[in-house]
């Protein structure tokens, strides 16, 4: 969970306690029929309606006639917390977790489609996707706390769009499509288009993700994944996700992705162009920090400084290159040991 | 605007309950205003302190993240059906050996965190241990002694078939 939302709502049991005083002993009250009742202005979201769509199609048309005030959940780990604030107070919540088949995590050609219900639990520990992303099984590893992903879902941390989280950053590293239903049809959206700034995607008012499709990756690919953040399952102060192959002894088909050191999670051409066709040495390394440097603009919170997140950025990069090029080296030479 | 309420059943700890409420009610306010539960504690509100974990159909969730009316046809499990002070449960009772606990706010959190490690999470080492922890808070303890009564309920129980 974020940690910048806002400071720790105060406990009701103070209240509470009051409430137990008044309902026990001395009246000789009996309990009424809610045990210690409150009222509206105790809750903390601001009303709203609820619906538990049982469709895609439902939800889309409950969301178009809430004219833009209508919020779809499905996890809720990034959105409850919003609505608990008052941060976010929609007319509706449609719920989309009792729509069939937005759950499943299936294998399209060479895409594997993850579905808008399947929770971080789900892609954590999916077969398909240990077998053909590794680096997404290694990703979810730094994916919150237990509990958090029991519930929390791979489409809902895209959409919620954390520039500091790691499912934006790794639907944009393999070159995802987001599926974006409303009852005007279905909009394919590619991730680079998707995320245009801190929590802003491209979705419109009416429109919410069915389904998300990433590549897989060719057996022989080397991953890196490195991610830094002042305690296990925080979000990060700076990651690097990068993947490669060796061909006649030089890195191919190089990608590098980065999050927390910017407004969106980001993808570096640069980067790509400077290591393909390259074999990785120290001397590229160091460019590949050096030239990070003159890339990134971070900025300065609470968390780290700019500067820290830039020094951070070369370190991790150095270290995410380094085991792409061993893990692709040693599944070149056996894929399967 | 007043809200359209909705009629929920939920079974709690094995006994069914019906409620009409309204669908901003957390679960963690349902379990405790409507039901009297007050085992699941309320923290920070917004996910981060792990006090109101409970299980929905046999995994941990945030109560406090969790609307009530999402709940509807759920099997819900909270500190209460873990055992009573009369009768511990085994996990309330590694805590008092292992002084687990010390005021005891973030303990029915931590009691229902640990009954979904201990039957779904391998928990073989203290770092995977540490790990699944790592969502509740404790003020008090320094986590060690949550840790050591985790490493001998993890023992006790044996690996996961």
């Amino acid at each position: 969970m974020r940690h910048g939302i806002g400071e720790a709502g105060r406990s009701r049991d103070d209240k509470a306690f009051r409430d137990i005083s008044e309902h026990s002993g001395a009246h000789g009250r009996t309990m009424p029929e809610s045990a210690f009742p409150i009222d509206g202005s105790e809750m903390k979201p601001a009303p709203f309606e609820y619906l538990a769509a049982t469709s895609a199609a439902e939800a889309a048309e409950a969301l178009a006639a809430a004219n833009g005030d209508g919020k779809i959940i499905a996890g809720g780990q990034s959105l409850m917390p919003m609505i608990n604030f008052r941060l976010v107070k929609p007319t509706i919540l449609i719920d989309i977790n009792r729509v069939a088949g937005l759950d499943r995590i299936e294998k399209h050609g060479e895409r594997l489609r993850i579905g808008a219900t399947v929770r971080h639990r789900m892609t954590a520990t999916d077969a398909l996707v240990h077998r053909h992303i590794p680096i997404l099984h290694d990703a979810m590893s730094h994916v919150a706390h237990l509990t958090v992903r029991n519930r929390g879902t791979f489409c809902g941390s895209v959409c919620h769009a954390d520039p500091a989280a790691e499912m934006p950053m790794m639907t944009l590293l393999l070159d995802g499509t987001i599926a974006a239903l409303s009852i005007r049809g279905e909009r394919q959206i590619a991730a680079s288009e998707f995320f245009v700034g801190s929590l802003m995607t491209s979705l419109e008012p009416d429109e919410f993700v069915t389904w998300i499709d990433i590549d897989t990756l060719p057996p022989e690919t080397g991953w890196g994944f490195e991610e830094f953040s002042r305690r296990h399952g925080d979000f990060a102060l700076a990651c690097v996700a990068t993947t490669l192959r060796i061909v006649d002894g030089v890195a191919c088909d190089v990608r590098f992705g980065m999050m927390g050191v910017g407004e969106t999670p980001l993808r570096l051409p640069d980067i790509e162009t400077l290591v393909e066709g390259q074999a990785i040495s120290e001397t590229l390394l160091q460019d590949v920090s050096e030239a990070l440097k003159g890339l990134l603009q971070p900025n300065t919170d609470i968390h780290a400084s700019a500067d820290y997140r830039r020094h951070l950025a070369g370190v991790l990069a150095r270290r995410a290159l380094r085991d792409a090029w061993k893990r692709a080296t040693f599944r070149k030479d056996g894929p399967d040991a | 605007m007043p809200e359209k309420k909705i009629t929920l059943s939920v079974s709690v700890n094995g006994v069914a309950h019906t409620a009409t409420i309204e669908p901003r009610m957390l679960l963690s306010d349902f379990l405790r205003h409507e039901l009297g539960l007050t085992g699941t504690h309320v923290g920070c509100e917004h996910g981060v302190c792990g006090a109101c974990t409970v299980l929905l159909d046999g995994r941990s969730a945030r109560s406090c993240l969790t609307l009530a009316v999402q709940a509807e046809g759920v099997e819900i499990e909270t500190v209460e059906g873990r055992g009573s002070v009369d009768q511990l449960g085994r996990i309330q009772e590694a805590f008092r050996q292992h002084h687990a606990l010390q005021c005891g706010f973030c303990t029915p959190g931590f009691i229902m965190a640990i009954t979904d490690m201990l039957r779904h999470h391998p928990l073989e080492s203290d770092e995977q241990i540490r790990e699944a922890l790592s969502g509740n808070i404790c003020r008090c303890t320094g986590y060690e002694h949550i840790v050591n009564a985790v490493r001998e309920l993890a023992r006790e129980r044996g690996p996961l078939t």
